[in-house]
């Protein structure tokens, strides 16, 4: 029996149902496309919800397609964007924008002019000057020349909107000393760095609290500029085709290899909740791993004073285990990525384990356990601190498993016990090297359990330099190409 | 059994003033979301970080809609007979001595009658004759087989009770689950839910917050306490703070009689918005503070 809202008519320029249903379909599929489980009867949910909604308001409808649709947090940005090319805020040029007067022709001119207003519109934080903007930047800077199609990259590198950051914060000062706000506050402080910030006080408190402000916004305007190529480009090329290739996958879902520093920046900020989600889930398995074992020898005992029959059964207490954790990173070039988040997230997660000892190698092999544990005090970030002072360049610069191997063997093996896992990260690329596979026998012998986690996709192993099969029949070799498949290996097997 | 669409919150936008006059200001995706649960009849899953209102979005919806609320706590361990119904062992044995003249077949039918049974929350939202708000509340830290018991009141809003049969709710409760994301909920229950993912609000929406809090604070003071805090979260803290901490914070700043944030202030009162050491040596060290203070 539909509900009264339920019953509403339509609204105005609705497409007819049917083709409102496919375009759900299509929407829902194309999430599917990037890892988002959505069921049958979650695109039946998001169909009530456009009855309900209607579609007068496209962000509420955002929200309760989103509120349909998704079923984790780290889904929303994915989600965001695949909307954006589904129920696109507009179709073609946008009619909006005939108020904004730009010099014709040569795009350094544009670009120009249009940094200008977006010194403005950042100073007094117009969003909607800043939407049209971001729009007007797509569609004068980012047209292709040599094919249809626009670029979002070219776009946004001509115009280089975060040198507008210093004009704009001038602007918002003036304009506070202008207002006589700012005058309150002169009371203290040296007057030289002007006051900033209204009633945030002066100086490098208010400054670097505008600055960053500043550069959100920037990273907002960079955002809505890349939306709208893509939309501009759907309609030229595809939905399907742009949803497809030109949306960011969810962040847990990107290649470490192909991850660019600005993303592993962003993965970086993803560790400490992955962690605690990780230890919560590492400790119930080893509550569930204590359960349920029956101590025959105390419940005979115990069925003594109950005349032989074992009424009160008593359960063997088990000895927790926390493994020995024992990293063997390569921190060359296109690996460092992959590793330093790995170290990371172990030593975050290092109050699950007895002990964690972390060695670093290119082509030599040395321990860095201290720079990781001690990685907030590094002036430099870990990968570079270790290249820097530790040995672990040998010959060459490229890396070399089978003498990283060797050395590790010769000067580090005490470090493996019989309680020890060892975590082996690494593409197993090792230039035309030896693979010395019987080092790496020697160390999975002697510890409990090895394992060796590659960045490369599996289909890739083999190829080329690649010794990932020969290695492969000694250790157990999982492919480790984001953060979902690391935190699916250390969730099932470091439980201990 | 339909939906039975609550009138306060009969579009988004009554929705959103319902929850206002309850003291809850919400922004465009609570307002849609809640109206959508409320209209779809279907539970809500809110996702979020520590003290963002996800508890309090539920007493709102309470409050607004002049429900009762009906509070499941989980915790570790947390099981049927703490969340469902639980017999009166005592009185059950109470009963049994009484009538010990009474055939065996009168007192076995008797003692598991309503007498005695014992409803914890969720037993009580489904037989309640008016229709209430449940939240379960943290359901993250309940094990995952609470989940499980969840299911069959979350699809059919019903519970089946061995001695008594199956119970259906008679009115439609609106149900919040909250969790903090400490562990992944299971896919079955995620499936059932409508998901709201509920983070800090953004500086206008909590500037109106902290003034309708604390009443008597400056406009300008409120900005400026909003734009920091603001600006701490964007920092890598063990903690962020949360809209309670801001709320803190504005309070203090009343009450040290500031209408203006300085950096001095700013140092001095830092305690009340960030509860780990670590975190107030890195603010100190990002934000400049010293340097302010120096200058």
């Amino acid at each position: 029996m539909p509900s009264p809202a339920e019953r509403g008519a339509p609204s105005r320029g609705a497409p007819a149902p049917d083709a409102l249903a496919e375009r759900l379909v299509d929407l829902t599929t194309a999430l599917r496309g990037h890892g988002l489980g959505v069921g049958t009867s979650d695109v039946a949910d998001a169909g009530r919800v456009t009855r309900v909604l209607g579609l007068d308001d496209r962000e509420r409808l955002r929200e309760g397609l989103a509120s349909a649709l998704l079923r984790r947090s780290g889904q929303r940005e994915v989600f965001d964007q695949v909307f954006d090319l589904y129920f696109p805020a507009a179709l073609g040029a946008r009619s909006d924008l005939a108020d904004v007067e730009l010099p014709e022709g040569d795009p350094r001119e544009v670009a120009e002019a249009i940094r200008a207003l977006l010194t403005d519109a950042l100073a007094t934080n117009d969003e909607r000057a800043l939407e049209q903007l971001a729009a007007l930047t797509a569609e004068r800077l980012g047209e292709l020349a040599k094919q249809p199609g626009w670029s979002a990259a070219q776009a946004l590198d001509r115009l280089a909107p975060q040198t507008a950051i210093a004009g704009a914060m001038e602007q918002a000062q003036a304009r506070l000393v202008g207002d006589g706000e700012g005058g309150a506050t002169s009371a203290q402080g040296g007057g030289s760095a002007g006051s900033g910030g209204g009633a945030v006080g002066q100086g490098g408190f208010a400054e670097s609290l505008a600055r960053d402000e500043m550069r959100s916004r920037v990273a907002e305007f960079r955002r809505k500029v890349e939306a709208e190529s893509r939309r501009r480009n759907a309609e030229l090329r595809g939905r399907e085709r742009i949803a497809r290739y030109a949306v960011r996958d969810s962040a847990d879902r990107r290649d470490f290899l192909s991850s660019g520093s600005r993303d592993l920046a962003e993965l970086r900020t993803t560790i400490d909740p992955l962690a605690k989600r990780l230890a919560a889930r590492l400790s119930a398995r080893r509550r569930q791993a204590a359960r349920g074992e029956i101590d025959v020898r105390k419940t005979l005992r115990r069925s003594l004073s109950t005349g032989g029959v074992p009424i009160d059964p008593a359960m063997a207490h088990r000895r927790p285990h926390r493994p020995d954790l024992v990293l063997l990173c390569d921190i060359s070039g296109s690996v460092a990525g992959f590793s330093a988040f790995t170290m990371a997230l172990m030593q975050a997660l290092s109050t699950q384990f007895r002990k964690l000892r972390v060695f670093a190698f290119v082509s030599t092999t040395d321990e860095i356990t201290d720079l990781v544990r001690d990685a907030d005090r590094l002036a430099d970030d870990v990968v570079t601190t270790a290249l820097r002072t530790r040995k672990v360049l040998g010959w060459g610069a490229s890396s070399s498993y089978g003498q990283a191997l060797d050395s590790f063997v010769d000067g580090h093996l005490d470090a493996i016990g019989p309680r020890s896992t060892v975590l082996i990260l690494g593409d197993a690329r090792s230039n035309y090297g030896l693979p010395r596979l019987e080092q790496l026998r020697t160390i999975r012998d002697q510890a409990r359990r090895t394992y060796w986690l590659n960045p490369e996709p599996a289909r890739s192993w083999d190829t080329g330099d690649s010794l990932a099969g020969q290695y492969a029949r000694v250790v157990g070799m999982h492919e480790c190409r984001n953060v979902e498949q690391l935190r699916t290996f250390v969730g099932r097997t470091l439980a201990g | 059994m339909t939906p039975q669409p609550e009138s306060a919150l009969a579009t988004v936008d009554a929705t959103r003033e319902a929850l206002a006059s309850a003291d809850y200001l919400a922004s465009d995706a609570v307002a849609t979301t809640t109206y959508l649960a409320s209209t779809l009849g279907k539970p809500l899953l809110v996702e979020g970080p520590a003290g963002v209102g996800k508890t309090e979005l539920a007493k709102a919806v309470a409050r607004a809609t002049g429900r009762r609320l009906v509070r499941l706590q989980c915790y570790e361990g947390v099981d049927e007979a703490r969340a469902l119904y639980e017999w009166n062992h005592a009185k059950q044995l109470l009963a049994i001595t009484a009538e010990r003249e009474s055939s065996w077949d009168a007192v076995r039918s008797d003692i598991f009658g309503e007498e005695f049974l014992l409803a914890r929350p969720l037993l009580t939202a489904i037989r309640s004759p008016e229709p209430v708000v449940l939240l379960v509340d943290e359901l993250d830290k309940a094990d995952e087989e609470m989940e499980g018991l969840l299911l069959e009141i979350l699809s059919d809003f019903q519970v089946t009770v061995p001695e008594l049969g199956t119970v259906a709710a008679t009115t439609h409760p609106f149900v919040l689950l909250t969790s903090n994301a400490t562990r992944e909920l299971t896919e079955a229950l995620r499936r059932r839910c409508l998901f709201l993912h509920l983070d800090y609000p953004d500086a206008e929406l909590e500037r109106r917050i902290v003034q309708l809090q604390v009443p008597g604070l400056p406009e300008t003071l409120a900005a400026s306490v909003v734009r920091v805090v603001g600006a701490l979260r964007d920092l890598n803290l063990r903690k962020s703070p949360s809209i309670a901490e801001t709320v803190d914070w504005a309070r203090t700043l009343l009450a040290l009689g500031a209408d203006e944030l300085d950096p001095a202030l700013v140092r001095s009162s830092l305690g009340v918005v960030l509860k780990h050491q670590d975190d107030i040596a890195t603010v100190i060290a990002d934000l400049d503070l010293d340097r302010a203070l120096a200058g």
